[in-house]
């Protein structure tokens, strides 16, 4: 425990090496990928509370790989921010793998097709550990081009998953996010090239240090931007989302909805509040508040008028992450911290309500053989667990008091009301008030008894298909009554304090 | 922990353990989910009844867990509380043994029980509430683990009841969220006290300070279904006889109802509301919901639906009361109302319940002589209708003569008059039923005869209203006693310092 406990940041390396490793013994052991996943899955959980441990005792760290300083090395860094999505990351990936192991292992039983099913079980778990890696080492580089690396990992393997299914409409979806994806990377290295064109330097802090504000920088930013908010799904961007999102099989729904979109947006959200804080407009913050209501409500109106479970969830996805933009123009009023919180609240609640609600998606639409509305009643009783879980996770995205999302609409609604900007809390009200429309459509479906006999398909489901989903809305429901811890880990504040260490590997 | 966080988590655990395990049991375990239930309840009310002595003796409850910068989880139990705890503890352990008999037999009871006892959780969560946010957390909660029940019957009809009452309460909430996190925005923090917030943001804020009650007061006022915000109550008696009952007298009416008392006495304070002079509105609000629930409820001839109506009329006693805060004795008539309507409704609404369960009675037409066939049930009723009027030695009596004497004290001699013409209406939509019930010829045979046996109906469908009923009568011949709700009340006031 003393090596832990110790200052070396070699620990930081964990959450990419660990997935990586995994994912390549998954493709050479192709019969026992499960057991490898769930060791990475919890070995990477581990490793972020070490992580978590370390911040909270030293603060925030830098860790030169190789010993190499910037600009020349590449840098990971850990801060309050990072920590956290990596948690979140952490804490969902252990639910989804544990949720894709009851999955696949239904759908082995079905004797139809179970040629296509094996084989989609086998190239989803290496995708999903390459996936991880990527993920978690896009939230603690600090490197702007290494960074583009983590986002096409992300990308790539986020695409080969949601193109798993093989049914046509799911193929012609995952080739659209292909090239959605391939664009805004593209997008990001031109911006990239933009700066290392006027900076010279790579290294996100000294990036923040020399990046002037010149007509160079703004179009690198601008460039930036447009990447990340097409990778994102902000509105109107995100015609991609729903139909990638909707047809996936149910745990890669899960992992894109809650996972993937967060890696961009937390981006984007560091490059206009740390590193490029400076030359950010109001006007400009206006323009992003004013898109996130516009995917606030769009979202919750298309989400409405779904008539498939999944592709509701999946266009209340792109409302949900309207919450996370329209904290942007309440920077000036709200500070870094307090929107910090906001957006980490919002963010960690939407995982884990979103996966919590994929994950009942996915469970009903197994359990029927179709995910339509109207035909969903009677689910109540043959799956009481997984309704539950449907149904905190809906009030979690409602944003009702315990949740997280009701914490961050707090910070939300009273720095918008303190600066006399009404206008965002009225979206922010109505948003939730059409939230608990499309929630409470399906869920009153769920109540219906049924007129006739139930279908005669009903083989039980795993429980692996039901606790960790009812988990992660639990936890969702109840981070607003933890929310002084995500607040203490946040106070651990941002790279500016940290503690720079030289040393690389162990 | 110190003993009074201990025992303020108890109580609270005390119906959601119970209201979780029986989730988790199959449907077939009714004997154990009964005992479960009852247990639970027992246990409640004795942990209640110890936390009144406590209160009563000046100990001081108090749960406090900071969540974010200014907004804290506060658990804080005042004799306010008290009132409420006991009276939704009490009448839980009634409506559980009425819903065990009443439900026999029927589907999807675990779900039923269980959310049963996590409503009753919610409940008493919010008569200990402490803070506006914390009472905001269970209001909302309030309104999920309602839902389930009412749309019980799974039926389209229900799920469109159900329905309105989501938009109607949620719509509430938001209104509600909106009005708190303003006011905290303009007077920081605000917990639950005698006073109020300081008066010193008076004469910045006045103006906002007056939308900001009126956002509240229409917040809490959709439960409390103050007109115009009424509409889902009367949709919402689609839900079996027990859950309506519930909803009512114990949970979400008196909830709303409740919430106007924290409002205008723990949050705003009598000083500051007569210095804004904005309580008058409520008055005019209050007054007008009683003249017309009175009046809609003589045209329903479901009896339900007459009953719902006359529910909107009772409640806004309660806000009719507190919004005449200059005057302790409208005071002590309005919160003693929130009891004493709680005991009478809850009968009525069981007598109600047991017509249709027994007999397939649902309208008043069908009514006649059924006194004849259920003696009982309709002595009961009759006991809760006359309350209801206001006869003495009932406890609507009590009610309003402490009502009118505030008024007249206060030379407001049309309250008398609202109480004269509301009881007038509430005599000539209850009188008739009564008339019909005892006096009147069973003509045609009873709609659908469900039970015979030994007693007129199921034992567990007839004791409790029978036991409500005597605490009609009971608590109004002895309202002066050492314990009893004016008692009560009195000692309320008299902490406030009215």
């Amino acid at each position: 425990m003393i090596f832990f406990t110790t200052e070396t940041p070699a620990w930081i390396v964990a959450p990419v090496v660990l997935p990586l490793i995994a994912g390549l013994f998954c493709f050479l052991f192709s019969h026992r990928t499960f057991s490898i996943a769930l060791i990475a899955a919890l070995l990477n959980f581990l490793a972020v509370c070490f992580l978590t441990r370390q911040l909270i005792l030293f603060g925030p760290m830098h860790c030169h790989m190789g010993g190499w300083q910037p600009p020349l090395g590449i840098t990971l860094r850990t801060d309050g921010p990072a920590v956290l999505m990596l948690l979140m990351t952490a804490v969902t990936g252990l639910g989804i793998t544990l949720y894709a192991r009851g999955y696949f292992s239904h759908r082995m039983v079905t004797p139809v097709r179970s040629d296509r099913h094996r084989q989609q079980q086998r190239y989803f778990w290496p995708l999903w550990m390459l996936l991880l890696a990527g993920l978690n080492g896009l939230f603690l580089s600090n490197d702007i081009f290494n960074l583009y690396v983590t986002l096409e990992i992300v990308g790539i393997s986020a695409a080969s998953l949601a193109a798993l299914s093989g049914k046509p409409a799911s193929l012609l979806a995952s080739f659209r996010y292909l090239l959605v994806s391939l664009l805004g990377s593209l997008t990001y290295l031109l911006g990239v090239v933009f700066l290392y064109r006027s900076c010279g330097v790579l290294d996100l802090d000294l990036v923040q240090n020399l990046a002037g504000d010149g007509v160079e920088v703004r179009a690198a930013l601008a460039l930036l931007s447009v990447g990340l908010m097409l990778k994102t799904a902000l509105v109107p961007l995100h015609f991609w989302l729903p139909p990638a999102h909707a047809n996936a099989l149910a745990p890669i729904s899960v992992i894109l909805s809650a996972l993937v979109v967060k890696g961009s947006f937390y981006l984007l959200f560091r490059f206009w509040f740390e590193v490029f804080a400076s030359i950010v407009t109001s006007s400009a913050l206006n323009f992003m508040g004013t898109l996130g209501a516009i995917a606030i409500l769009w979202g919750a109106i298309q989400a409405i008028r779904q008539h498939r479970l999944k592709l509701m969830v999946a266009y209340s996805t792109i409302s949900q992450l309207g919450y996370l933009f329209i904290a942007f123009p309440l920077a000036r009023v709200a500070g870094n911290a307090q929107l910090w919180s906001i957006v980490i609240f919002m963010a960690l609640a939407h995982a884990f309500a979103k996966s919590a609600m994929f994950m009942a998606a996915g469970s009903v639409y197994l359990h029927l053989g179709h995910d339509r509305i109207k035909d969903i009643s009677g689910v109540r009783s043959s799956l009481p667990i997984t309704v539950f879980a449907y149904g905190i996770a809906g009030v979690s995205l409602m944003g009702l008091p315990p949740s997280g999302a009701f914490i961050a609409k707090w910070m939300l609604l009273s720095s918008s009301l303190a600066s006399a900007q009404w206008w965002w809390a009225l979206v922010v009200m109505s948003g939730s008030l059409l939230a608990m429309i499309y929630v409470f459509r399906v869920m009153s479906r769920f109540f219906v008894i049924p007129a006739g006999l139930p279908p005669d398909t009903t083989e039980p489901l795993s429980p692996l298909m039901e606790w960790p989903s009812l988990v992660l809305a639990l936890i969702s429901l109840f981070l607003g009554l933890l929310a002084p811890w995500p607040l203490l880990i946040l106070a651990e504040g941002s790279t500016s304090l940290a503690q720079v260490f030289p040393g690389g590997m162990p | 922990m110190n003993p009074g966080q201990f025992l303020l988590t108890a109580i609270l655990l005390s119906s959601f353990i119970p209201g979780i395990i029986i989730f988790s049991l199959p449907e077939e375990q009714h004997r154990l989910r009964t005992i479960l239930n009852l247990c639970g309840s027992i246990i409640k009310i004795s942990l209640v009844l110890v936390m009144d002595a406590a209160i009563y003796y000046g100990y001081i409850f108090e749960i406090r867990i900071p969540l974010i910068p200014g907004v804290d989880f506060l658990l804080n139990a005042d004799p306010l509380s008290a009132l409420f705890a006991t009276l939704s503890s009490v009448l839980w352990l009634l409506t559980t043994v009425y819903a065990v008999g009443y439900l026999e037999g029927s589907p999807n009871r675990s779900h039923f029980f269980g959310y049963f006892s996590l409503c009753v959780t919610v409940t008493i969560g919010i008569a200990l509430a402490g803070n506006l946010v914390t009472f905001l957390l269970f209001y909302e909660m309030l309104t999920l683990t309602t839902y389930p029940l009412v749309i019980h019957r799974g039926t389209e009809k229900s799920l469109r009841a159900g329905r309105n009452y989501l938009i109607y309460a949620f719509s509430g909430g938001a209104v509600f969220l909106f009005g708190v996190v303003w006011l905290q925005a303009v007077v920081g923090p605000v917990d639950f006290s005698a006073t109020g917030f300081s008066p010193s943001y008076l004469d910045s804020h006045g103006t906002v300070l007056i939308l900001i009650f009126a956002l509240l007061i229409i917040g809490v006022g959709v439960k409390a279904a103050l007109v115009p915000l009424h509409g889902w109550l009367p949709q919402a008696m689609v839900a079996p006889a027990p859950v309506s009952a519930l909803l009512h007298a114990v949970a979400v009416v008196k909830a709303g109802a409740f919430g106007i008392v924290r409002i205008v006495l723990d949050v705003y304070g009598a000083q500051n509301l007569l210095l804004l002079g904005c309580l008058p509105l409520l008055t005019a609000v209050a007054s007008i919901t009683i003249l017309y629930g009175s009046v809609r409820a003589l045209q329903q001839d479901n009896l339900k639906r007459r009953l719902a109506f006359s529910t909107i009329s009772q409640v806004s006693y309660i806000a009719l009361g507190v919004s005449l805060i200059d005057q302790p004795l409208a005071v002590i008539g309005g919160l003693v109302h929130l009891v004493h309507q709680g005991l009478m409704k809850i009968t009525l609404f069981f007598c109600a319940g047991n017509l249709a369960e027994t007999l397939g009675i649902h309208r008043i037409s069908e009514m006649h002589g059924v006194a004849r066939r259920m003696p009982l049930t309709m002595t009961a009723f009759t006991i809760g209708a006359l309350g209801m009027i206001g006869i003495p030695p009932t406890v609507g009596f009590i009610s309003k003569w402490y009502l009118g004497l505030g008024g007249l004290a206060g030379g407001n001699w049309w309250v008398l008059a609202i109480l004269v013409v509301s009881s007038f209406l509430n005599a000539l939509y209850f009188l008739p039923i009564l008339s019909r019930a005892w006096f009147g010829k069973q003509e045609r045979p009873w709609p659908e005869e469900l039970y015979i046996g030994r007693f007129e109906t199921r034992l567990m469908l007839l004791v409790p209203p029978l036991v409500t009923a005597f605490t009609v009568m009971a608590a109004g011949l002895v309202a002066n006693a050492q314990i009893s709700p004016l008692t009560w009340v009195r000692f309320i006031v008299r902490e406030y310092g009215l």
